[in-house]
């Protein structure tokens, strides 16, 4: 296990290095020239020549790549080029608002969409199976958008049950007042293609010999289904979370642009409309590596769940 | 020289009473009524599109041919607002032309100003499908929007599975160095989250319809890449590409002449699922302003519209876009199956 661990932290280092140097070269090449963003519109030449002489852009390429990788290993982003806040701590205080949608979306639309495509699996090739079918296609061919835009017309505007938009310092005010409708949306917006998905899964499990077999046995439907086939098709459903999980962190990135959530993803959007190359840089950069340790951990979990996973 | 000939005819003979494994295809996706059906649907849209592309349809759809949110013509038109009337002033008016600085000149403008026509427009009040806060017809904005959108969905989906099918066909015919090196470009790009990707790319791509297509097709080239990887790695040690080698067949020649078709359904079905994904990316991507350009329409812009309109009632917009993309969407979704299912008959019903 230790050297197993060992040996995946290793081969991460290369995949690092390559998102590092794909980010650097990318905005080095291709963007606009930083100094005359932060220069603005009236800089003189002399104004643009000292702004490039500050951030170093003068010196070598190497050398700018080695301070680069400084920053990165030493966490010093210095300060955000539009507000001039500090990197990390854009990080550590948007990080909480977007947890605090996300997680709850995360664990009600996994805890939700394993029964209803368990009981749609079942009753396979029968007309309800066939109108949630043909249901979730329409469903997942109406652009999110269309969903956030009509909850919050309805729900919040017309009906008033939430509020349209807001947010405050408190996290539980935020979550039992501001979260649900942006949750709900969420949740009910990926329902749809998760059903898809897990239907499939179980519809695979259940073709499965052992299944027969443990009918034959005399089982009741709902043991084997419980017990037998929803055991194996955790599996995949574990794999496709772990596909999901880097998107808590920034996933939800257009919720929280409608409901005005100061979270993580809007403040990347923000970023990208202001040409804030540095935030841009940092969040790549450490979603990248976050989004590998979860794979990691995601892959360790597969030995807790099925004890024939041998790690290798 | 006889044999020869006498075997290519054979094989000749062959193709014209079987008709080979694309006419196969199109033999079994002719017999899915729901696959005809919604090809049908696609086929009407892409026609669409040509006529908007060419000019010929909804090539003034920023002209304001309607009052301001003109409703549709099923509607009627829009009661008309109680403005209320400012009873005129009685009495004599007061005589201010000797204190009036201008008062000299006002009968020469009056002189001037009758060079000029004042043109009367009459403005439609109601519209077929309904107008935006301009007055500009709906209609021709989401016939406008539909060619921007697919045409930029078709675009990056090509673009995409081009970048994939290539990358893939070198990293899963030749392996060793260049595989690994191909192998740790995808995983760089698939480390960082697609949406961060995206982002990262629009900061610093301009806007308009070619960088949308450009960053849709570089963050997006990476599940094609891995099935065709795959295929090839798979048909590299077949006997056909051995007895290929053994005759002098280049390696190119391999890769391009006679794996490459072999694997071409599986670039097919991918390049098809890709056209949904992308599109439904581009109306996201230029919903948030980062797509096409201030002057161009797509379905992403007119969402962003609608949005403001619906508060104020006027729905229209929304409902003319939202069911043009869900028609259109959901048919190409089902035309890819049924295509895959054509293509791939073993794969046929596993979902």
């Amino acid at each position: 296990m230790a050297a197993y661990l060992i040996r995946r932290l290793w081969q991460m280092i290369p995949t690092l290095l390559g998102v590092v140097l794909l980010v650097f070269f990318l905005f080095k090449y291709f963007g606009s020239d930083p100094a005359i963003i932060l220069g603005g519109l009236n800089a003189s030449p002399e104004q643009i020549e000292s702004i490039r002489e500050q951030l170093g852009l003068n010196k070598p390429v190497w050398e700018q790549l080695w301070i680069f990788i400084q920053q990165i290993v030493t966490f010093d982003w210095g300060k955000s080029w539009a507000t001039n806040e500090s990197v990390a701590n854009l990080f550590a205080t948007r990080l909480p608002a977007t947890l605090t949608v996300t997680v709850p979306i995360l664990i009600l639309e996994v805890a939700l969409a394993i029964p209803f495509a368990l009981a749609v699996a079942t009753v396979r090739g029968s007309l309800t199976d066939r109108t949630v079918m043909v249901c979730t296609t329409v469903a997942v061919s109406i652009s999110l958008l269309v969903y956030v835009i009509l909850a919050q017309y309805l729900f919040a505007f017309r009906l008033g049950w939430f509020p349209v938009q807001g947010w405050t310092s408190s996290h539980w005010t935020n979550l039992t007042t501001y979260a649900p409708l942006p949750i709900l949306v969420a949740v009910a917006v990926s329902m749809a293609p998760q059903i898809r998905l897990y239907r499939s899964f179980f519809l695979d499990e259940i073709g499965h010999d052992y299944v027969r077999t443990a009918r034959a046995k005399g089982m009741t439907e709902g043991t084997v289904l419980l017990k037998h086939v929803l055991r194996n098709a955790m599996i995949p459903i574990l794999t496709n979370v772990s596909v999901l999980l880097p998107g808590v962190l920034v996933g939800s990135f257009l919720i929280e642009v409608f409901f005005s959530i100061p979270g993580l993803g809007r403040e990347l959007l923000l970023a990208v409309n202001r040409g804030d190359y540095p935030v841009i840089q940092a969040f790549a950069i450490y979603l990248a590596a976050l989004t590998m340790t979860v794979n990691l951990l995601v892959d360790v979990l597969y030995k807790f769940v099925d004890p024939r996973v041998v790690l290798k | 020289m006889s044999a020869v000939s006498n075997s290519s005819g054979l094989v000749r003979a062959a193709e014209s009473s079987s008709g080979g494994v694309w006419a196969a295809a199109w033999r079994r996706l002719k017999t899915d009524r729901v696959g005809v059906a919604s090809m049908g649907i696609v086929g009407v849209f892409l026609v669409i599109v040509l006529l908007a592309a060419t000019n010929l349809v909804a090539s003034s759809w920023q002209q304001e041919v309607g009052v301001p949110n003109a409703p549709p013509t099923l509607l009627g038109p829009q009661p008309q607002e109680d403005t209320g009337t400012i009873a005129a002033p009685k009495g004599p008016n007061v005589d201010l032309s000797d204190i009036d600085p201008l008062a000299p000149r006002y009968a020469e403008w009056a002189e001037r100003a009758k060079a000029f026509k004042t043109e009367e427009v009459t403005k439609a009040e109601t519209l077929p499908l309904g107008g935006d806060r301009l007055g500009r017809d709906v209609l021709a904005k989401v016939i406008k929007g539909a060619e921007v959108s697919i045409v930029v969905g078709l675009a990056a989906a090509v673009v995409a599975t081009l970048i994939g099918t290539l990358l893939g066909a070198l990293s899963g015919f030749f392996g060793g160095k260049v595989g690994d090196l191909l192998e740790w470009v995808y995983n760089v790009f698939t480390a960082i989250p697609s949406i961060l990707l995206i982002f990262a790319f629009a900061a610093i791509f301009p806007r308009g319809i070619g960088a949308v297509v450009a960053i849709l097709a570089l963050t997006g080239w990476t599940g094609i890449y891995r099935l065709i990887r795959a295929e090839f790695m798979k048909h590299r040690v077949r006997e056909y590409v051995r007895s290929a080698e053994a005759i002098g067949a280049s390696q190119a020649s391999r890769m391009f002449k006679h794996i490459l078709p072999n694997v071409s359904h599986v670039a097919l079905v991918q390049l098809s699922l890709h056209v949904v994904s992308f599109i439904k990316s581009e109306v996201i991507l230029s919903y948030l302003g980062l797509g096409v350009g201030v002057d161009q329409v797509s379905w992403g812009t007119m969402l962003a519209e609608a949005q403001n309109e619906l508060i104020l009632g006027y729905w229209w917009q929304l409902a003319a876009v939202t069911a043009c993309m869900a028609v259109f969407v959901t048919a190409f979704a089902l035309f890819t199956d049924a295509l895959r299912d054509a293509l791939d008959p073993k794969l046929r019903g596993l979902e």
